[in-house]
């Protein structure tokens, strides 16, 4: 499985009430999420995200509320793959729940810039930087948690 | 090699001799929880799977609490599918408004969760009922559904850090100044994919209702868990209250921490963090002067009654300074009923404050005490991130319930000794 697309990058402990705001959480509308979808950390998000584009972040990407809402609206966004340094540990399990494919590598995270085309190889965790050819190894998810994306998230893979 | 009080309880729930740091597995669940914003999306994914039963409508908690009474037509509807789901599956733990309370503050109160329990929940702060002794965390909504429809969650085991108390609190200093000084000291991912095991003999000098808050915030310095030992403070709180079977663990003497950090509880000063980081702490001595626009006293972190007795020592005889809004929110209805009974409304309603029903409200910036654009609030909640209580040229400093009280009358940041 691969994702390629654009970079959206951000910094350190981007929090969910940044990815999706409370006042939008009277609702559990994908579409409607998407709408907000990084609102109150970069307001165009919305109308510049094209599908298969992908989120760079530093540390402890995801921090703070639970809410799935999050790592949904970014999937419905059209958000291919998010890297970071560290992810939230609510968030990590909630996007590998949802199949929403995300990857630390800080290296990755680090030398990324907004804006690069970037292609992900999630197989072998190879991520390279298309705009300047670089590229960075992340560690492949356990095969337990591979199973979980290829199925389609967590609900899907119990039912076998 | 040991295992920490939180792998002996994951391995007990897991059916297995031991477990160890970085382990995958799957254990069994003594409670799933779900609020009103969590539950619809748990029940969308729980009807999309195909499933047609729970695996035990006892041990579910459904709580309707973060925007209820319904705060616009939207939150009505998903309080309405919750409510239909709960009547569907006969969920015997539903709490709707009238009965309800912040699920952190409810659950123990209602004697719901307690000592060497497994239990997940769809909110980030389900980490307070490890202040009882349970291994407890916070999870998203479709593992509430998986755990709704199967009784168990997949974990990956959380290595330790030991965090050994010693000393007594002096002074107004409170389980919220010791856990923002914590995560003033680690930071906000301090503790990620860790559990925070709290030790020592200072643990014997704070209160239950201390411990819970301490627990509650773990979430804040990326902690999976934050769990305290069973002690006799905590067989007195679940006496008559828990209703299950209390089982006490403990650590092995050779358990392994990746680190130990001391905090020495008499050295403490009432401690503020400020925007926009739960991190960024300051002791009283070094926030005083900060002007604020509103206090909320309140939320899962410092609604209980302790907290209320508190804001109501300070705020007796006194009265909020003008340019400011105090919002008073009780926990549950428990803690609202015991503030009519102590005459801590009065004090309240005369200190020029509001006192509310029990909601989350203005916590995650829902309803009931929105920030307009550069305004401040002192706030006894556990999140000070951008936007969080409102417009994202608002500030949220959190403090302690003495703190907030004392700054509602002055106007600024104050020590609750200076008043």
């Amino acid at each position: 499985m691969q994702a390629k697309g654009r970079v959206h990058k951000y910094g350190d402990n981007v929090d969910t009430d940044v990815i999706i705001p409370a006042r939008y959480l009277n609702t559990s509308s994908r579409e409607e999420l998407a709408k907000h979808c990084m609102e109150d950390i970069d307001r165009d998000f919305a109308a510049n995200v094209q599908p298969g584009d992908i989120i760079v972040a530093d540390k402890n990407f995801g921090c703070g509320s639970s809410r799935e809402h999050a790592p949904i609206s970014i999937q419905a966004s059209g958000i291919s793959c998010v890297i970071a340094s560290t992810f939230a540990r609510i968030f990590y399990r909630n996007s590998i729940n949802i199949g929403l494919p995300i990857l630390e590598c800080e290296a990755a995270a680090k030398g990324i810039q907004d804006g690069d085309e970037v292609q992900v190889d999630f197989d072998t965790g190879r991520i390279t930087d298309l705009t300047n050819g670089k590229s960075y190894q992340a560690e492949p998810f356990p095969p337990f948690i591979q199973n979980i994306i290829d199925k389609g998230g967590l609900l899907n893979s119990l039912k076998g | 090699m040991g295992m920490t009080m939180t792998q002996k309880i994951l391995a007990a729930h897991a059916g297995l001799p031991c477990v160890k740091a970085g382990q995958l597995i799957e254990a069994k669940l003594d409670l799933v929880l779900g609020n009103d914003i969590t539950s619809p999306v748990a029940i969308n994914a729980f009807e999309e799977c195909g499933a047609d039963s729970v695996f035990d409508n006892n041990r579910i908690a459904l709580v309707l609490d973060h925007f209820v009474p319904n705060k616009d037509i939207k939150a009505a509807e998903q309080c309405r599918q919750t409510r239909s789901f709960a009547g569907k599956y006969n969920i015997k733990n539903f709490f709707d408004v009238g009965r309800m309370g912040i699920e952190h503050a409810l659950l123990p109160e209602q004697g719901l969760v307690g000592p060497g329990d497994c239990i997940i929940g769809a909110d980030s702060h389900t980490c307070t009922y490890g202040a009882l002794g349970a291994f407890s965390t916070g999870v998203g909504s479709t593992d509430m559904a998986a755990g709704m429809i199967s009784g168990k969650a997949w974990f990956k085991v959380p290595g330790a850090i030991r965090v050994v108390l010693k000393g007594k609190p002096t002074g107004w200093v409170s389980g919220k100044d010791v856990v923002l000084h914590l995560i003033g000291e680690i930071g906000v991912d301090g503790a990620l994919y860790k559990s925070l095991e709290f030790t020592g003999e200072g643990v014997a000098a704070l209160s239950v209702e201390d411990r819970l808050c301490i627990s509650n915030m773990a979430i804040e310095a990326g902690a999976k868990n934050g769990i305290f030992p069973v002690d006799e403070k905590t067989l007195a709180y679940e006496k008559g209250r828990f209703q299950r079977e209390v089982k006490i663990y403990e650590a092995d003497a050779d358990a392994e921490y990746e680190r130990t950090i001391e905090i020495d509880l008499s050295a403490l000063r009432p401690t503020v963090s400020f925007p926009h980081l739960p991190e960024n702490t300051k002791t009283i001595d070094e926030a005083a002067g900060v002007k604020i626009d509103q206090a909320v006293i309140g939320s899962c972190t410092n609604g209980r009654i302790e907290d209320m007795r508190v804001a109501a020592k300070i705020l007796k005889g006194r009265k909020v300074a003008d340019g400011v809004r105090c919002i008073v929110i009780p926990a549950t209805q428990q803690i609202y009923l015991q503030c009519i009974r102590e005459g801590l409304t009065e004090t309240f309603v005369e200190a020029g404050a509001v006192v509310s029903t029990p909601t989350c409200g203005p916590c995650l910036g829902g309803y009931m005490g929105i920030l307009g654009k550069g305004e401040r609030a002192v706030s006894t909640t556990n999140r000070n991130f951008v936007g969080r209580m409102g417009h994202i040229e608002s500030e949220v400093y959190l403090a302690s319930p003495a703190v907030a009280a004392a700054s509602a009358v002055t106007g600024v940041l104050t020590d609750p000794d200076n008043l």
